[in-house]
């Protein structure tokens, strides 16, 4: 009946976005002066086309990432962020970092972003709900900045929060959580290669539904690891509790890795419909980057510590 | 209040039985347009469960309504409407079974058994059939005054379909809240127009 075809998925839209992307990346790299890498970009740009992930997924479209959305400081409906999230201002905006490291403070979000180099990481996101999408972030390592303030030897994990202002974010004025938003994760799970701070999404800015103008993307856990619109990040010795946890701490727990064998109480992780998909496929054990993360777990009984 | 015949068998309840095909009408147009969004098979389901749980509270507001503005007619309403709560529990169910799970019976089972909210919705189904199927004149006649006790079931159903709503939602409970708040009052006039009746009788 009426369930759209992936191949009814608005294919330029992706196309279109590489292309633009990868001309812009040719365009800086020939002027850098590599023509070496300046070439085998366009080569990349030829094959723009079908752009895939690690594991030859298809991107997502463009306009499902940005209007699918959960983010409850912007209402509790899927399309509700992409709705009310203009009133979100992003500029001026800026970080506290703080807690356990040599050099705390309060940055504006250009300096704390100048350093950075960005590059694209194609990755796949998955839901808790059961739903999955293959995103490609515009950001740079987690760890790379949380370096250059030199947590101390008692910095275990690192804690985020996202703004709290519920004129900016009316879904604030409801407490259907506790605001505001706050995450955390292990040191070295912060620390690691994969974990990315995005500021963007297909070479665009990020929008404000999608987390702007800062957020996390942790792309071996369910998504709401992956905090939104992040004012302040802190180094501290005892682990943290995060929002979802606070809500029920049965069903949320501190790690969230994407594991098929753990089910949520309310629904099964076996399966998850990637969008723009008609069938479920299976869902990969820490959403297919096991090769690269589950040395973190070692050891560690994941039904226990889900 | 009343309206005339043959007014109302001919013009009024077919109104109503259009009306009360909209949702499906609107909701395949949506999916005709391509406007279902990123995930149509969730918002079918959603939409064809939220139009459920409506028709049954509707079906249960029509005793309500009755005595309330006093419009015996409406009575003649109510089998085609708690008809509609079945037709559109039948959609839901089959989005879930077909849609969602693809017929892959291993998992639709493990959801029965350890998901609350699956379990409570399908027990609710199940208990809406003998009134689906019980609902012509023949039946009503044969089953006499068993049909009236048999009936009393939409009261379970109506509070499993709730529940069911109510264990689904992540965090943000405002809508199902609604619906038990609807259903609350609905009962709650039971209640209290027994109590009257009771009153009345003892004087």
């Amino acid at each position: 009946m009426i369930i759209r075809k992936p191949q009814a998925l608005k294919d330029h839209d992706v196309t279109d976005e590489s292309l633009y992307r990868g001309r812009r990346k040719f365009i800086k790299t020939m002027g850098a002066g590599s023509i070496l890498l300046g070439s085998s970009l366009a080569g990349n740009v030829l094959n723009a086309k079908a752009r895939q992930d690690d594991l030859k997924n298809e991107l997502t479209s463009y306009k499902d990432i940005t209007t699918y959305n959960n983010f409850y400081e912007f209402g509790t409906g899927k399309s509700d962020p992409a709705k009310n999230a203009h009133t979100l201002k992003t500029s001026p905006w800026s970080v506290t970092v703080d807690g356990e490291c040599a050099k705390p403070g309060s940055f504006a979000l250009e300096d704390l972003l100048k350093p950075m180099q960005t590059e694209e990481r194609i990755y796949r996101f998955r839901c808790v709900e059961g739903w999955s999408m293959v995103i490609p972030w515009m950001g740079f390592e987690l760890g790379k900045l949380l370096k250059r303030f030199e947590p101390t030897s008692k910095a275990k994990y690192v804690y985020f929060e996202t703004l709290l202002d519920p004129e900016q974010m009316p879904g604030q004025k409801r407490s259907v959580l506790e605001w505001p938003y706050v995450e955390g994760l292990r040191i070295d799970e912060a620390m690691h290669p994969l974990t990315l701070l995005a500021t963007g999404i297909y070479g665009k800015d990020l929008l404000n539904q999608n987390g702007a103008p800062l957020r996390l993307v942790v792309p071996w856990k369910y998504g709401f690891k992956s905090i939104k619109s992040i004012v302040k990040i802190h180094f501290l010795e005892e682990q943290p509790i995060s929002s979802w946890q606070k809500a029920n701490a049965v069903e949320y727990g501190f790690y969230s890795n994407v594991n098929p064998n753990v089910d949520h109480p309310r629904w099964s992780q076996k399966r998850e419909r990637r969008i723009g998909e008609f069938r479920k496929r299976k869902t990969l054990f820490l959403n297919g980057y096991a090769d690269e993360v589950a040395a973190l777990y070692k050891g560690m009984d994941l039904k226990k510590y889900y | 209040m009343k309206i005339p015949e043959p007014y109302f068998s001919r013009l009024f309840k077919p109104f109503v039985f259009a009306l009360a095909l909209m949702p499906l009408v609107s909701l395949g147009l949506a999916a005709w347009q391509d406007k279902l969004g990123a995930n149509p098979i969730e918002v079918i389901t959603h939409s064809t469960g939220d139009w459920t749980l409506r028709f049954l509270l509707i079906t249960l507001s029509i005793s309500t309504l009755r005595r309330l503005i006093n419009w015996g007619q409406l009575i003649r309403l109510r089998r085609m409407l708690g008809l509609y709560a079945f037709f559109y529990a039948t959609l839901h169910l089959f989005t879930y079974l077909w849609l969602d799970q693809f017929f892959w019976w291993e998992d639709i089972l493990a959801d029965i058994i350890k998901r609350p909210f699956i379990t409570v919705g399908m027990l609710a189904f199940v208990l809406l059939i003998p009134l689906a199927a019980t609902s012509t004149n023949a039946m009503i006649r044969r089953l006499g005054k068993n049909w009236l006790k048999l009936h009393k079931l939409i009261y379970p159903i109506t509070i499993l379909g709730v529940l069911h709503f109510w264990w689904l939602v992540k965090a943000d409970v405002r809508e199902p809240f609604i619906y038990m708040a609807i259903l609350a009052l609905l009962l709650a006039e039971r209640v209290w127009n027994a109590w009257r009746f009771k009153k009345q009788f003892l004087k």
